[in-house]
């Protein structure tokens, strides 16, 4: 193995590159074709319609490749770091929130919750305010449920304000007074046009009356949104929500003053000189009344950590990290496992693959050395497997290797083993380890064969006649180049190996699963693809990391799948 | 014929039969001893036994009946490894993941000799093929003549006493294969090793060979130094397989011990040697060699024979003509002439005389 290193680059002498350099380090300047045109030039014309015709007949593969393969990758690697869900649902909380610190204060400012209104409203009544839930649930757990309950009661915060505005003109409960303000021209014509057929006109807000009330009018502007495609009706004819009363209170207590072009200016103008003398909503106590989650300092460091659009989160997740307000640190205890699997996995692996060369190389040499009837029976042999169900395999193993299984029941009868101590082979590491040997076997087989098979016997006999003992023979002649085969076949099974799910999942029980167990339960059942995808992202870069290191060590080159 | 037992021999095959299925015999009742510094041919066609002989020899295959010994000694026991004979193989089999250097001092290694024993050696062994500069190289790296020379070096560097080649040189060209004949005679009979040199190119076994094996069919034919057996051939394969030959089939018509009259399917008569016939009415072949086969009669003696012959087709081939005739009915009757100055190129459709000395018109089996 030490020499296998030596790559054509350790070639001396002349190699036709450097044959071709020295002929052309003869010529001053570069090689002419025979019509004049620079060598090089000529030569890549005539190789260019070559190189195209060979990308067409790869084109259907390579098509396919990118839609099946490289997009789902890099779909993965995005999502491991993708959190876009926190700003999206609370871009207002988010945004005031960023200024907060929890050092000074352990709980934000009556301007968070305020903000925290209007978003849960709008988060509610497009249901996306569970979703957050459950995704900040995987960083603090409570969450899920706070989220939930306060859904349910947000429609009622700030409802002070809708009635000291209606108390001081009833024209405010009237939509159409905020239709007048808020709504574009064009679009009340087009949105009474209307007739039920086709899309309902997309409510426009009115020119610049964000400038002047830029709360209420963002505000409003998600209400139209939320009644149009939520509720599927008009504006024009939905009671308009508390938050909106809110923000418009907010807006006027901070405007010095209305413009007069604006609609409504004057009962604007009204209710601007009114609002100092509004009674004010706590919502701070509001909140903390559903759940007195929302007083816990962590519940909003983590809204606070998680508003990025990404985040690293899951990648620390996926070594037992979290972060704290103090940076990054272990998680606790109890919630250690992914780094143990990924050990483990790892572990499990290479003891796989160590047991597929064992098992492997002597059926491969014989193989390779049996008359052509016989091999060709035992390559049947070797390939049955592939021509039964993994599932059935699998469950076979499970029949084989449990307590009350055929070999636990031959070994008693044999006496090995007493009836009361059967051994316990499945459900655990060793049941994965025999399980997923006997699957990956023929992955090991069949390299380690194509590459024993293009080893002349002559190479063995030329030793023997030069002295060497069968065992010498083997060890310094037969092996070294049969090596090529054990690498291509170790890298085979155990990039299979560990990404491999469904043996563990049915043998392996608690003790005996992978990673790739864990990554599907986390896409199937507590649907965190997010960190599935941290995990999947980091199982590839470990792969591609061994793969470096296999390249660098024995070197890529020395791995043949045949000829 | 037997030749078992006989003091002087090195190398012996002593009624050796050879099956691999256990219907067939590859090698049929095998006797054959060699002295010691014998450079000894096989020649035969392709599946006549040839490897087969050489790897029992080898210890690679086991005879299924008869002894080999080897310097006296019976080694049909012995190991491959343990009987220090050196093997070329017709793919050279020089380790790949090993340089040149490495793949010569594997033997040494093997034998545990000591690290500077083992380098003088090796370089020696290179020196001796002219190779001193390729020693760090792969053999991958070199060419097929190189890699041939690394694989002589290789079998002779532990200096075993026995030396086998298996078509060393079939994959060479032709120019390459006359240097390194020269070069491989040469090296065995400085060295005075013992060399059993397979091949089925009959001029590389006339060139190089103290004796030449002929087999076929799992036996030897014949077996003598070139000369006698390109002149002297025992048997009309022999004498087809040596060389170019001209055969005329007939029927014997009369026999003494030292000539024989042999009536030709064509009708004519012709006296001859009597080889391997042995009384009236024996179908025989008879053979003369081309080139002595003359066109001039007249520089025959009185007592040669003359036959009338068409001339079919004229080939100048520089140094010779050869030209193809009609005799006796026989299309592919070929002579051989050489480029002297006196000499007439016969042109294709005239009938001539020719004629040949009865000793070398040679009546052998049909
Ligand atoms: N391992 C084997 N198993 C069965 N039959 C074999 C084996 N090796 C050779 N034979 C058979 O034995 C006969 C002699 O083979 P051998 O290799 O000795 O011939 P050879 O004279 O060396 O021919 P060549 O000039 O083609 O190398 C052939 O008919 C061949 O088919
Ligand atoms: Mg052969």
């Amino acid at each position: 193995m030490s020499n296998a290193t030596t790559g054509p680059d350790n070639l001396t002498g002349v190699t036709p590159d450097t044959g071709l350099k020295i002929g052309q380090s003869d010529e001053s300047g570069p090689m002419l074709a025979a019509d004049g045109t620079p060598l090089k030039k000529s030569l890549n014309r005539a190789l260019r319609k070559q190189k195209i015709r060979a990308l067409a007949l790869i084109a259907p593969l390579l098509i396919f490749i990118l839609a099946t393969f490289i997009y789902p990758i890099g779909e993965m690697l995005f999502r491991s770091v993708e959190n876009q869900i926190v700003g999206e649902v609370l871009p207002r909380t988010v945004r005031v929130l960023a200024d907060w610190e929890s050092e000074n204060d352990p709980v934000p400012g009556d301007a968070v919750f305020s903000a925290l209104t209007k978003d849960m409203m709008v988060a509610v009544e497009e249901k996306n305010h569970t979703r957050l839930g459950s995704r900040l649930n995987y960083e603090v757990s409570g969450v899920s449920s706070l989220f939930r309950k306060s859904g349910r009661s947000v429609d009622d915060f700030g409802e002070v304000y809708t009635d000291q505005f209606i108390a001081l003109d009833p024209a405010w409960e009237d939509p159409l007074t905020f239709v007048s303000i808020f709504a574009d021209e064009a679009w009340v014509e087009a949105d009474a046009a209307y007739d039920g057929e086709g899309r309902r006109p997309r409510f426009l807000l009115r020119d610049g009356v964000g400038e002047v009330l830029p709360q209420t009018a963002s505000m409003y502007r998600d209400f139209a949104r939320v009644v149009q495609t939520e509720d599927e009706d008009s504006p024009t004819e939905e009671d308009v929500w508390n938050s909106v009363y809110l923000a418009l209170y907010e807006d006027l207590s901070v405007q010095p003053d209305i413009p007069a072009g604006l609609p409504q200016a004057e009962m604007l103008a009204t209710a601007r000189g009114a609002v100092a003398d509004f009674e004010t909503a706590d919502l701070r106590a509001a909140f903390v009344d559903v759940d007195e989650g929302w007083e816990e300092t962590r519940v909003w460091q983590t809204i606070q950590q998680y508003s990025a659009p990404y985040t690293t989160g899951y990648f620390l997740n996926s070594v037992d990290l979290q972060k704290t307000p103090d940076g990054v640190d272990w998680r606790p205890e109890n919630e250690q496992i992914y780094v143990t699997l990924f050990i483990r996995t790892m572990i499990m692996s290479t003891i796989i693959t160590v047991s597929c060369i064992l098992l492997g190389y002597p059926v491969a040499w014989l193989l390779a050395n049996l008359p052509a009837s016989k091999a060709n029976l035992l390559m049947i042999l070797v390939l049955l497997p592939f021509w039964t169900s993994l599932l059935v395999r699998t469950s076979a193993w499970k029949a084989l290797l449990q307590n009350q299984g055929v070999i636990n029941d031959l070994a008693v009868w044999i006496g090995i083993v007493a009836d009361d101590n059967r051994l316990a082979l499945i459900n655990n590491a060793t049941g994965t380890v025999i399980a997923m040997t006997h699957i990956l076997l023929p992955f090991m087989i069949l390299p380690l064969y194509s590459v024993m098979k293009t080893i002349p016997p002559s190479y063995l006999r030329a030793a023997k006649s030069l002295g060497a003992t069968n065992v010498t023979a083997f060890r310094r002649v037969y092996f070294p180049q049969s090596v090529p085969g054990i690498g291509a076949g170790s890298i085979l099974v155990f990039i299979l190996s560990i990404g491999y799910y469904i043996t563990p999942e049915i043998v392996g029980g608690t003790k005996g699963v992978f990673i790739s167990n864990r990554i599907a339960y986390h896409i199937s059942t507590s649907l965190n693809w997010g960190l599935a995808a941290a995990l999947g992202s980091i199982l590839l870069a470990v792969v591609l990391l061994l793969y470096w290191c296999y390249d660098r060590i024995v070197g890529i080159d020395n791995v043949k799948l045949g000829g | 014929m037997p030749v078992a037992n006989d003091a002087s021999a090195f190398v012996e095959f002593d009624r050796v039969q050879k099956s691999y299925d256990g219907e067939q015999l590859v090698v049929k009742d095998l006797n054959l001893s060699m002295p010691k510094g014998e450079f000894l041919t096989m020649l035969g066609p392709s599946g006549s036994g040839k490897t087969t002989c050489l790897m029992m020899l080898a210890g690679f295959e086991t005879a299924t009946h008869g002894d080999i010994r080897l310097d006296g000694k019976p080694i049909n026991d012995i190991p491959p490894h343990k009987r220090g004979i050196g093997m070329v193989f017709q793919n050279y089999a020089l380790f790949p993941h090993m340089t040149v250097a490495e793949n010569l001092a594997f033997p040494l290694q093997v034998r545990k000799m000591d690290r500077n024993t083992q380098e003088e050696k090796v370089k020696r062994a290179l020196g001796r093929v002219q190779m001193n500069d390729f020693a760090g190289r792969r053999p991958a790296q070199l060419s097929g003549g190189q890699q041939q020379r690394i694989a002589l070096a290789r079998a002779l560097v532990f200096e075993p006493e026995l030396v086998l080649m298996d078509e060393p040189l079939g994959a060479l060209d032709k120019q390459l294969r006359e240097t390194l004949q020269f070069e491989i005679t040469n090296l065995a009979h400085e060295l005075g090793i013992t060399v059993v040199y397979v091949t089925h190119d009959q001029t590389e076994a006339l060139t190089m060979s103290d004796r030449v094996a002929v087999f076929e069919n799992g036996r030897i034919q014949q077996l003598a130094a070139p000369d006698e057996l390109y002149e002297e051939p025992q048997n009309s394969f022999v004498a087809q397989f040596i060389g170019e030959n001209n055969t005329l089939e007939g029927v014997v018509a009369e026999i003494t011990d030292t000539t024989c009259v042999v009536k030709l399917d064509s009708g004519e008569v012709i006296d001859a040697v009597p080889v391997n016939v042995n009384k009236v009415g024996d179908r025989t072949k008879v053979s003369i060699r081309p080139e002595r086969v003359e066109v001039d009669t007249k520089k025959l003696g009185p007592n040669a024979h003359t036959l009338k012959a068409e001339v079919l087709e004229f080939v100048y081939m520089g140094d010779i003509f050869r030209t193809r005739l009609r005799v006796a009915g026989n299309t592919d009757f070929v002579i051989k002439t050489r480029n002297s100055p006196d000499q007439t190129k016969l042109t294709p459709g005239t009938t001539i005389d020719i004629g040949w000395l009865p000793r070398d018109c040679r009546a052998l089996d049909a």
